[in-house]
């Protein structure tokens, strides 16, 4: 087999828009064949979107379909099954699972959600809840709990689940990973409406739900660990785009101090300043980590690149409120909506400042990375704890 | 092809083979000759700078001579080299006139650009660490108002205080309204007078001339933008040293609080204090980035120069005197001891703050060059 290069993936991908012209294709037929040309994740298998080859040519890819107008498969918006469901499916799924799966996923005609969270596990999320029970007859499991904050479960066709299948094991051992259609009876999904007015998320009740066990992902008892390549994807969000100077937070507020001179004070002006700075070193620690994942030395920095956003987007847009004065007073409205996409720099301040709160919650709260810094980067002891050798029913709850 | 041309414009951010080289050199060098205790025994003699390590450093290593080009008896590397060399410094605190002579007064020297005479002679003296030279301005002088450092009026008289490294130069480089003057130190009418500095490991003097002489390197024209550049260079380099400094400081709070046992655990085990070792790491790593930028876009001339520089220094001094506090408090006791080192640590980080401007000062320079005018 010939290595696959960066010549060779622009020779197969101009093959494909010969083949396939984007100005006269459908869309999904489009993606459709991209995805069957090996096109669509390089480093994929081949037969499942990919062609074996190193993650980092992916770009070359990507740089001659947009310069052709090509459509995308649109990543923020089927985001979780990209970036979550895909690669636990591509390490822990069967072959059946792997062809079923991926290639509706990739081109978006299947959205996915992520049912992970419980009200009563979140940061302690190996302290779920929601029961799976194996029926003897014919090894059907039958699903009772609820799930929160799940983005998209209302537009979602499938879902990642855990679910405890052995309450008498301590509680990372007993928990396994399903794969549940959102579409089947005892599936409700309701609007979780939140601080921005909005309902971003929802909360999903599970009652009675029937999984086959061919959606299982993983050995049973298992799931924890394929858990972990779930989250540990989640969490590598940080790559490929490059942020020019002033792109993220920063850049309104910039704009507003250089346009309303009337608003300017000195306390302003200093912490204006002082955050200035450090969303321009954020910006640059995110362009060395993306330099690094390229140069093929992935550093430990993409754990704490998440913390430091949230820590500025919270004091950014706070110090946006207050220089708007009456302004920031004002919000734009609090209807109950759905919205598809959260775009930040799209909205205005008082939105901005909500939102962000959330920033040092999802996607592991800011204590919790703080701790996987210190334990898996550091090297720091961990605490002592009593949960580990616990059956998962006999903890305190 | 864009994407290509965009890979060349952007900052290289990362550490070149030559460079991890480099640094394994010095770190061996300073590991053998300049350990914490050696360090602490010097800066209570008389002669805080070793000229045995200086030698071996500047001129076996060749590390004074970095951003010299090899025609003028140089290594011909450049800034990048140099932040390298200055982490290593930062991370030892070895007392070493390395900061003002190979960097800020070699870089004022350079931008007189002369390929021959007494400059280009004194250029390959520096590169070979066969002497020093300061530029006799107070330490605190930052770039963008370098013509504060004119103290020195034409006849070659007058004081100038609190000037790095003095006390080791050969030569002092004294601007003045008439122009860039070459002094040796040891000429009639130079008194260097040692102060007790708050950063023992980079000693301070007054230098008095009354009537001295001196070679005149420049006019008042060249001199200025040759004082600025060497301030400039010196700001945007001292990002490393206090990168490395930073960098020493949570390596060994980490490795202190995983061994030191209290109320029957290590105390690195508790939440409070790893939170705040984890957050140091994040500015550890995020100086890594400014300073990294700096170095950079001094070593390609690019014209982002002034603000990468300035953004450096906002960010870095604050991260290494956060590092330094934050080595005391965990270490306890020990770290207000005088035989652990931390107090060395913490003496250059605040000392550094100062140096090449203040943050504040460079955040002023941000101001301008970003158009966020104050009220």
């Amino acid at each position: 087999m010939t290595a696959i290069d960066a010549a060779e993936l622009r020779r197969r991908t101009r093959e494909l828009l010969a083949a396939h012209p984007p100005a006269t294709t459908e869309r999904t037929d489009f993606l459709r064949a991209r995805f069957d040309a090996g096109l669509a994740w390089v480093h994929y298998p081949a037969g499942l979107g990919g062609l074996d080859a190193p993650r980092s040519l992916q770009p070359v890819v990507d740089a001659e379909l947009a310069a052709a107008g090509a459509p995308d498969n649109d990543p923020r918006r089927i985001g979780i099954g990209l970036g979550m469901a895909a690669p636990t499916i591509l390490g822990f799924g069967t072959e059946e699972q792997k062809r079923r799966f991926l290639r509706p996923l990739w081109v978006g005609e299947e959205v996915w959600c992520q049912l992970f969270s419980e009200p009563g596990a979140g940061s302690d999320l190996a302290a779920l809840g929601t029961r799976a029970v194996r029926e003897a007859a014919d090894g059907d499991w039958i699903v009772d709990g609820q799930k929160v904050w799940t983005s998209s479960a209302h537009v979602a066709r499938w879902a990642i689940l855990i679910a405890r299948t052995d309450p008498d094991l301590p509680k990372h051992r007993g928990i396994s990973y399903f794969i549940c259609d959102m579409t089947d009876p005892g599936v409700e999904v309701r609007p979780l409406r939140q601080i921005t007015g909005e309902a971003e998320f929802n909360e999903v009740f599970l009652t009675g739900v029937r999984i086959p066990d061919s959606r299982r992902l993983g050995p049973v008892g298992a799931g924890w660990k394929v858990a972990q390549t779930t989250l540990m994807n989640e969490r590598v969000s940080i790559g490929g785009s490059r942020i020019p100077r002033e792109g993220g937070m920063i850049g309104p507020v910039a704009k507003t101090w250089r346009e309303r001179p009337e608003l300017r004070t000195h306390d302003l002006h200093q912490r204006l300043l002082t955050l200035w700075v450090e969303a321009e070193v954020a910006r640059l620690a995110g362009e060395r980590l993306r330099q690094q994942l390229v140069a093929g030395q992935p550093g430990p920095e993409g754990s704490g690149m998440k913390l430091a956003f949230a820590r500025l987007n919270q004091e950014i847009s706070g110090l946006e409120v207050e220089l708007l004065g009456e302004d920031g007073l004002l919000y734009s409205d609090w209807t109950m909506r759905r919205p598809d996409l959260v775009d930040f720099t799209g909205r205005d301040a008082g939105y901005r400042y909500l939102r962000s709160k959330g920033n040092s919650i999802e996607g592991g709260t800011s204590e919790v990375l703080l701790n996987i810094v210190a334990e898996r980067v550091l090297g720091l002891p961990a605490e002592p704890r009593n949960d580990k050798d616990v059956a998962w029913k006999d903890l305190s709850r | 092809m864009t994407a290509q041309t965009e890979e060349t414009v952007a900052p290289d951010l990362l550490y070149s083979e030559a460079e991890d080289d480099l640094r394994a050199a010095v770190r061996s060098l300073l590991a053998d000759r300049s350990d914490a205790p050696t360090v602490i025994a010097r800066i209570e003699s008389d002669t805080p700078y070793d000229p045995q390590l200086w030698k071996a450093l500047g001129a076996d290593i060749g590390a004074a001579g970095l951003l010299v080009p090899e025609k003028l008896g140089g290594q011909g590397a450049g800034h990048r080299e140099a932040a390298v060399v200055l982490e290593e410094l930062g991370r030892s605190v070895a007392p070493a006139p390395y900061l003002t002579s190979a960097v800020v007064a070699t870089e004022a020297l350079l931008a007189l650009g002369s390929e021959d005479g007494p400059v280009a002679e004194l250029l390959g003296e520096l590169a070979a660490g066969r002497k020093v030279a300061v530029l006799a301005v107070p330490f605190p002088a930052a770039p963008e108002n370098s013509s504060a450092a004119e103290a020195v009026t034409g006849t070659l008289d007058g004081t100038v205080t609190a000037v790095a490294d003095a006390a080791a130069a050969d030569v002092l480089l004294v601007p003045t309204t008439d122009g860039l003057y070459a002094v040796e130190a040891a000429a009639p009418g130079v008194t260097v007078e040692p102060l007790v500095a708050l950063d023992q490991t980079r000693p301070l003097a007054t230098v008095t001339l009354t009537a001295a002489t001196g070679t005149r390197l420049a006019d008042a024209v060249a001199a200025r933008s040759a004082v600025r550049r060497g301030l400039l260079a010196g700001a945007g380099l001292l990002a490393s040293e206090q990168l490395g400094l930073a960098e020493w400081c949570l390596t060994e709070t980490v490795r202190y609080t995983r061994e030191r046992h209290q109320f029957n655990r290590p105390i690195g085990s508790f939440q409070a204090l790893k939170h705040r070792m984890a957050q140091l790491w994040l500015e550890v790593v995020s100086a890594r980035a400014a300073a990294r930028n700096a170095a950079d876009a001094l070593a390609t001339g690019s014209p982002d120069t002034p603000l990468a520089v300035a953004v450096a220094q906002a960010y870095c001094s604050k991260v290494a005197v956060h590092a330094a506090e934050e080595c005391i408090q965990l270490h306890g006791g020990i770290g207000m001891t005088w035989e652990h080192p931390a107090h060395l640590y913490l003496k250059r980080a605040k000392a550094d703050a100062i140096a090449y401007g203040t943050a504040g000062s460079h955040r002023e320079a941000i101001a301008e060059l970003m158009e966020l005018p104050a009220p």
